[in-house]
Parts: C-alpha cells; structure tokens; sequence
C-alpha cells in the first residue's frame, strides 16, 4: 500500500492507510475519478445501489508476472509465491467473473516452466486470459511456445478481445518483434485489427484493455513504454471510460489521461526499483521478510453507470 | 654493468623482433578473442573495434535474460539466463549493430575492421 499512485501527489497516504486498515488488513479497495483516489470498504462497494436498468456488479481479476522458473536471489522460490497467490485468489470473499493475466507467466519460455504455471493457475473458479510478457516470448520460434501453450482464440501473434456483462476487454501483444532502440511496440497488424474491433461499439462502452509493457511511458530510459501507443489511446479517445492494465514493472503506478487511466501492477515473484531509482532494472533483492509486502494480486470492481472501475490491491504479506 | 641491467639492454635490443614474434604467433593462430559484458541492461563495451576473424563473446551477468541480435538478423543469440555466454565470429570488415530483442533499448556496435 505505501506506493501506491506514486505519480499521483495528491493522495493522502496517511488517510488512505488510516482507511485501509479497516478493511482485511492487507487489501483494500480504491475507486479512482479524476486522479483522485479514495477507498471503501468490498462490501459496501458491492452494496451500493445498481441504477436502474443496469445489471449487477461484478469483480474481475488481475494476477501477473509470475516468472514460474524464476529462483535466483530476489526470490529463489516464485513458485510458491505464485501459488501462495492463487491461494489468496481462491479464498477471495467475491469470486471474480474472469481472471486476467498481464504476462511473464514463465521466466523463460520453457515448455515445462508452461506446463506448471497452467497446473498452478488451474481450478480458480473463474476463466483465466492471458497476453505474453517478453519473457514467454524468449523461445527460438519468438512466441512459438506461448501460442502453442496459450494461442487458442487468439489472433496474430496473441491479441483478443471479449465481452462480459457489457464491458469490452481488449488483450493486446506488445512484445513480439521488437526494434532495435525502441521499446514495446504493438504493430500495424495489430492497430488496424484493434480500429476494427472497437469500431462497432458505442462510445458509452467500458472498455479493459490488457497487455504486459505499460502502454503509456512510464520511464523512458529502461524501455517502460509503448513505441506506438498513441496510435491505440487514439482509436480509445471516444469512449467515456478506458482502463489499460499491465504488469511488467512489477509495481504499482498509475496515471489518469482524460478518460483513460493506467495501472501497472505488481508481479508475484519479485519486485524492480521505482523508475530511476537504480542504475538499471531488473530483480530487486530486498529483505526476506520485506518480499510479500512488494508482491500481490489485483481485483477490480466494476459497476454500472459513471463511475470508474474500483482496484482492490492485495499483498501477499 | 650490472647483470639485471645487462639483461634489460639485451630485452631491449631484442624487442623489434620480440614483437615481430608475437604477431607470427596471432597470425598463425586466428582465434583472436574480444569479450562484451551484459550487466545492468547495458552492453559494455557498446562499441567495440576488432580485428577480422576475431570471435567476441558475451557474457550475461544479469539475473534478467538477455540476447545478442544483429538488427539485420544475420546473427543473433538465444535468449542467455544469467552466466550465459554466447560467440560469433566476425570474418568480414563492416559495422554490425546489434540490440537486446528483450529489451531492445539495449544497444550496441561491433566495427569490424582489416
């Protein structure tokens, strides 16, 4: 929770914690409408009176960056950090409709490190959909494995997009076929396949988009953005409510733009540095006993009407 | 004169041939050898000039995967999990970039020249 909108100065963290405590100790809810973030309780969220005509809320849920492989020194054990996760996900009070994951499922594209990340994310009760991180696509055939593993009912090299309960999720790959001195980059096959997919819908449609590396420039420097993003948020800019959810820096920042806001999120394995925090990113050792307070799941609460998607951030301390 | 200096004068006076020598030696052997570190999501040295026929290995030293990829794709490494070494040898004089296809704002050079 003490980082939470790092780039949001105008949080009250003291506040916000002050609030937090009251609710499950290690996880709490926040709603987010023009930058500002506050927080209520699950239960009085889900409680609130639906407007008339519109369906009930529901939760959906966010894990990512498993790295199920991973075992050096910032956490020699992502395995168990991974089903200690998913063991949080399965006692949630509120099952999620759908569970999301935002990539890095595997540390290195291995097909047994594919094999046990679906063993230990199976049985939650909820579909689960997935996007690549770069990390599931490191194999020599560039994604050959993912899409073997995690293909099926996907387009290209690993895009889709679904409906549930009158929201329109987007999962997009923005990992395949890098450039040189760039960072993410989504593609032309992609963008013109995403102007097809949104072109039916209307403006007032909630859309999710996922995908792994933020889509919008987080830090420059260490590649945490999207080259061609502003080709995406522009095909995005008529719709009333957009949230765009990802992992890959393994901490959670957000930032609201007009109607869009970002969340990256934590990673189950282990945390990075804060942007420019360190000479470079990657793995960052902290204390054993600090790890589970740096690394979490994610659930969202979406209810009809205005207002914004509610984030439920839980640690695994 | 001492015996230590006598012995310097004579290193000294043999010295053109000593160097003469030693390039017979790298001739005569081609596996000329240049090392490229990968830490901290940089490639160190980013530019390195070699020799043609030199073989350059690098070396992750990161906990993240890293690769060597040409940005011509004519050649390029598997991804290396840490400790990971990979070779190629350069045989034609040329200028080869070459990122990290991970992380591809990591970016370097290798200038081949005769």
């Amino acid at each position: 929770m003490d980082d939470h909108d790092i780039l949001n100065p105008r949080v009250d963290r003291r506040g916000m914690l002050t609030r937090c405590a009251g609710w499950a100790g290690t996880a709490a809810l926040y709603t987010v409408s023009g930058g500002i973030v506050s927080s209520m309780g699950l239960d009085a969220a889900l409680a609130g009176t639906p407007r008339p005509g519109r369906t009930k809320p529901f939760t959906f849920l966010q894990i990512s960056d498993t790295h199920i492989g991973f075992d050096k020194a910032a956490n020699p054990d992502a395995r168990g950090t991974a089903i200690k996760a998913v063991e949080r996900i399965r006692a949630l009070p509120v099952k999620p409709d759908l569970i999301l994951h935002t990539g890095d499922i595997t540390h290195l594209s291995k097909d047994e490190q594919f094999d046990d990340a679906k063993q230990i994310l199976s049985d939650l009760g909820a579909p689960i959909f997935f996007v690549p991180g770069e990390h599931d696509f490191l194999d020599e055939g560039q994604g050959k494995a993912y899409l073997a593993h995690h293909g099926q009912g996907t387009l290209g090299s690993g895009w889709q997009s679904f409906d549930h309960d009158g929201v329109h999720f987007v999962g997009l790959n923005n990992v395949a076929a890098l450039k040189p001195g760039g960072m993410a980059h989504l593609g032309d096959d992609q963008l013109a396949w995403l102007a097809k997919d949104l072109a039916p819908l209307s403006a007032s449609t909630p859309i999710v988009v996922f995908g792994h590396i933020p889509l919008w420039t987080v830090y420059e420097a260490w590649g945490w953005g999207t080259d061609d993003s502003a080709q995406a948020l522009a095909l995005l800019a008529r719709f009333g409510s957009v949230t765009v959810l990802n992992g890959h820096i393994h901490q959670i920042i957000s930032k609201v733009e007009g109607n869009v806001t970002f969340h990256s999120a934590r990673s189950t394995a282990y945390p990075q540095p804060a942007p420019g925090a360190a000479p470079s990113p990657g793995p960052l050792k902290v204390p054993t006993e600090q790890l589970p307070s740096m690394l979490g799941i994610r659930s969202a609460l979406f209810r009809r009407g205005s207002d914004p998607i509610a984030l439920i951030e839980q640690t695994l301390a | 004169m001492t015996l230590f200096s006598r012995a310097l004068l004579l290193a000294l006076l043999a010295a053109p041939s000593v160097t003469l020598a030693a390039s017979q030696v790298a001739a005569a052997v081609p596996a000329k050898q240049q090392s490229v570190a990968i830490k901290m999501f940089a490639f160190t040295p980013q530019v390195l000039v070699v020799a043609p026929g030199t073989t350059v290995t690098w070396t992750n030293a990161d906990e993240d995967p890293h690769t060597v990829t040409a940005n011509d794709k004519s050649f390029h490494s598997a991804a290396m999990d840490e400790d990971e070494k990979y070779s190629f040898t350069f045989t034609k004089p040329g200028e080869y970039a070459y990122f990290c296809s991970l992380h591809p704002h990591m970016t370097g050079k290798v200038i081949v020249k005769g």
